[in-house]
C-alpha cells in the first residue's frame, strides 16, 4: 500500500507506524541496528490495531464501511469474476454508471453480477457520481435481472452506496418508481439471488439490490434506513449528533445479523477490508461460492416463494 | 345579593357559555389562507370551497367517503414487536408511540377496512398521516400484507391510500424492511389477477413511494399533492439549485408519465368503481350516489387528458 489514509480513531496506530517507519528509514541509512526496536513497535501496533478493529463503535465502523481505500465493485469483479462482460443502458434514457452490471463466471458458472460502483480516485468517482444512481441505474439492474431469470443464471448483487441519488433529474424521471420496481423484480425472479453488502447500505437505493435468498455483510460494514447523519437532523435537529444516531439506528452487521435480517457475516482481515484488499477479495469469493453451493443444494426449490417468505417472515422472529 | 344576582352571575355564566362553545369554527386553508367555516370543510371533504386546495382528510373521514353508504368494516392487524431497537431520541419512542396512540385512538399509522364500492369488494389499506407522519414500520407492513391477504381471500381488488413521510427511522433497518415486505404484499394481489390500485395524497415521500406506493396497476393522485422520493428541502439543500416550479406535485408527475391521474377528492369514489368495474370486466355499477356516474363525453376535448379532473383544472386555468 503506498499511502495509508488512517481514520482519526486510528491516530495512535498512525503515531506508533509513523514512529516505525521512521526508525526504518534512520536504520537503513545505516546509522543503527534497531531490528529489535521495530520488532516490538510493531507488534504494540498490530496488538493496538487489532483490538481497536475488535471493539468499533457503529460510528468508526460506518467510517470504516465508507474508507475510500475499501474495495470496490470492480476489485471484486477482477478478482472474482472471470469473462466479466458489463452491458450498458435501460434502454429508456440512459447508462448509469453508479450501477455496473453483466453476465460473467465464477468459478465456471455462468452468473449475472448487479452492483453499485463508488468509483476509485477523483475522476473515478465523478464518472461513477460516488455510487449513488439514478433511476437509469435501477432500470438497468432490472433489465439485467429479467435476462438473468430469462437464461436461468443466478444472480449476484454487490451492494455499496450512500443511497439513491437526490436529484432534480432522478426525480423527474422515477427515482421511486425505479426503487420500487427492481424490488420487485428483485423478489420476482426464478433463480437464486445472493447480496453481499461491502461497505455502505444506505436505505432505498441499497435494498434495491439487496433482496437475495441470502445476504451477506461485510464484517465492518452498514445498512440503514437512513444515513446517521440524516437520521441527527431529523430527529436529534443536529448532525453534530450522527454518533449517536449510529449506535441507535443499529446498522452494523453485527446488530442485523442479531435482528436476523441479514444470514452472515464475512470477516474482514484485522485492521478492515481497506488494509487487505486482496485478501478481503478472496474471502468474500469463497463466502459467495458457499452461497451458491447451498442453494444448488435446494436443487429446484422454488426461490421466488421461498425469498417471499423470508421479507415477509422478516420481524416475526428473533425479535424480543 | 341583588347585584350578585342580577349581574355578578349572568357575567360569570356568559364568561363559562363562551368556553363552552367548540373552539376552531373557521379553518383556515392550508392553500388560499382564507377561513372555511369548519361544517362547510367537513361537507366538501376537507376542499377548500374558495380555492380547490384538497387539505388532509382524517382516515375514517376518507373510508366513509369511499365506501358504499358510508359503510366499512375494520379489519384487525396483528401485533408486531414494538419498539425493536429501543429506540431514543431526544425522546423514546415508546412514549412517541404511547402518544401517537392515544392520540388517534389507533395502534398504528395504517388502516384496514373492507367492504363495498358500487357494489364490488373492496378491501382498503390508507395511512394515517397524523399518527407519526404516517411513517412505515413494522405495524404498517403488516397491515399492507393483512389487507393483501383478505383481498386475495375475498377475490377482491386492494386500493392503497398513501400518506406518509416515509420510513419509520426509529425502528431502523427492520423499517427498511418494509420496502419489500409491502411490495411481496403487492405481488400476491397481482398474482392472483386483481387489481392493484393506489390513491397517492399529500404527502407521499421516501420509502412508501419506493415500494408499494408507486407499483399499482393504477395511480391516482390527488391534486396537488406532494410525491417524492427524496423530499424538495433536502434536494434543494444538496444541490443548492432552485426546483422547477410545482415539482414533485400530482400534475407534474402526471406530466412526467408516474401516475395515470389526478382526480378531485369529489370524484374519487366514483372513478374507483368505474377502474374496477372495467378491470375486473363487469358491467357499470349503478352508483348508489349521483357522485358515481360519468356521463360518455359528446364530443371529445381538445385536449384529452383523459379524465375529467384535469380537464376541469385546465379550464379553471385557462379562464383565471
Amino acid at each position: 500500500m503506498a499511502m495509508e489514509t488512517f481514520l482519526e480513531f486510528e491516530k495512535p496506530i498512525a503515531e506508533l507506524e509513523g514512529k516505525i517507519k521512521e526508525l526504518r528509514h534512520l536504520s537503513d541509512s545505516g546509522e543503527m541496528d534497531i531490528t529489535a526496536e521495530v520488532a516490538k513497535l510493531q507488534s504494540r501496533a498490530d496488538q493496538l490495531l487489532s483490538e481497536t478493529y475488535s471493539a468499533l463503535t457503529a460510528w468508526q465502523k460506518t467510517l470504516v464501511a465508507r474508507h475510500l481505500d475499501r474495495p470496490h465493485f470492480s476489485h471484486y469483479v477482477s478478482g472474482l469474476i472471470e469473462d466479466f462482460s458489463p452491458l450498458a443502458g435501460d434502454r429508456v434514457y440512459g447508462d448509469d454508471r453508479a450501477i455496473q452490471g453483466g453476465p460473467g463466471r465464477f468459478r465456471g458458472r455462468s452468473v449475472m453480477i448487479i452492483g453499485h460502483e463508488k468509483g476509485i480516485g477523483t475522476d473515478g468517482r465523478i464518472a461513477h457520481n460516488f455510487g449513488m444512481a439514478h433511476p437509469e441505474g435501477y432500470r438497468k439492474a432490472t433489465r439485467l435481472m429479467q435476462m438473468a431469470d430469462r437464461f436461468s443464471l443466478p444472480i449476484l448483487t454487490l451492494v455499496d452506496t450512500q443511497g439513491a441519488y437526490p436529484g432534480v433529474g432522478a426525480e423527474q424521471r422515477g427515482q421511486a418508481e425505479a426503487i420500487a420496481r427492481t424490488i420487485e423484480v428483485g423478489l420476482d425472479v426464478r433463480v437464486p439471488v445472493v447480496s453481499v453488502i461491502l461497505g455502505e447500505g444506505g436505505s432505498g437505493g441499497a435494498v434495491a439490490l439487496a433482496v437475495g435468498n441470502k445476504v451477506m455483510m461485510l464484517e465492518h460494514s452498514i445498512y440503514s434506513v437512513i444515513s446517521p447523519e440524516g437520521c441527527a437532523a431529523i430527529l436529534w435537529r443536529s448532525s453534530d449528533k450522527a454518533k449517536d444516531a449510529a449506535e441507535a439506528l443499529k446498522l452494523t452487521a453485527q446488530d442485523l445479523y442479531k435482528l436476523r435480517v441479514i444470514d452472515q457475516i464475512i470477516s474482514e482481515p484485522t485492521g478492515g477490508a481497506q488494509r487487505h484488499p486482496q485478501e478481503m477479495v478472496k474471502r468474500v469469493g469463497a463466502a459467495i461460492a458457499t452461497a451458491f453451493d447451498d442453494l444448488d443444494d435446494l436443487g429446484d426449490a422454488d426461490f421466488r416463494a421461498l425469498r417471499r417468505k423470508k421479507f415477509l417472515d422478516m420481524g416475526k422472529v428473533g425479535l424480543a | 345579593m341583588n347585584w350578585l344576582t342580577n349581574f355578578v352571575r349572568p357575567t360569570i355564566r356568559s364568561l363559562v357559555r363562551k368556553r363552552e362553545l367548540p373552539e376552531n369554527l373557521w379553518e383556515k386553508c392550508t392553500g388560499c389562507e382564507k377561513m372555511v367555516f369548519h361544517r362547510d370543510l367537513v361537507a366538501n371533504l376537507s376542499v377548500c370551497p374558495h380555492c380547490e386546495h384538497h387539505m388532509r382528510l382524517g382516515v375514517r373521514d376518507r373510508l366513509k367517503s369511499l365506501f358504499d353508504r358510508g359503510e366499512y368494516e375494520q379489519i384487525a392487524v396483528s401485533g408486531v414487536v414494538a419498539d425493536p431497537l429501543k429506540f431514543r431520541d431526544a425522546k423514546r419512542y415508546s412514549e412517541r408511540l404511547k402518544e401517537n396512540r392515544a392520540k388517534t385512538g389507533d395502534d398504528d399509522a395504517m388502516l384496514v377496512a373492507r367492504g363495498t364500492m358500487g357494489r364490488n369488494k373492496v378491501v382498503a389499506a390508507v395511512q394515517n398521516f397524523a399518527f407519526l407522519g404516517g411513517s412505515l414500520g413494522m405495524a404498517g407492513g403488516e397491515a399492507l400484507v393483512t389487507a393483501a391477504r383478505e383481498a386475495v381471500a375475498r377475490k377482491a381488488p386492494l386500493i392503497a391510500l398513501s400518506a406518509s413521510g416515509g420510513a419509520r427511522m426509529q425502528e431502523g433497518i427492520l423499517s427498511l424492511m418494509q420496502m419489500p415486505r409491502t411490495i411481496v404484499a403487492a405481488s400476491m394481489v397481482r398474482d392472483a389477477g386483481l387489481p392493484y390500485i393506489v390513491v397517492l395524497t399529500d404527502p407521499t415521500t421516501g420509502g412508501v413511494t419506493a415500494s408499494f406506493a408507486m407499483l399499482g396497476d393504477i395511480a391516482i393522485a390527488e391534486p396537488g399533492a406532494l410525491i417524492a422520493f427524496t423530499g424538495p428541502r433536502v434536494i434543494e439543500n444538496t444541490i443548492k439549485e432552485k426546483l422547477p416550479a410545482g415539482f414533485q406535485k400530482s400534475e407534474y408527475l402526471l406530466d412526467h408519465g408516474m401516475v395515470d391521474m389526478v382526480v378531485h377528492r369529489r370524484e374519487l369514489r366514483g372513478t374507483l368503481i368505474r377502474v374496477i368495474d372495467l378491470l375486473m370486466n363487469k358491467k357499470r355499477s349503478e352508483a348508489a350516489d349521483a357522485d358515481g356516474t360519468i356521463a360518455i363525453p359528446f364530443s371529445p376535448p381538445s385536449v384529452f387528458r383523459g379524465d375529467s379532473a384535469n380537464e376541469g383544472s385546465d379550464l379553471k386555468r385557462a379562464a383565471e
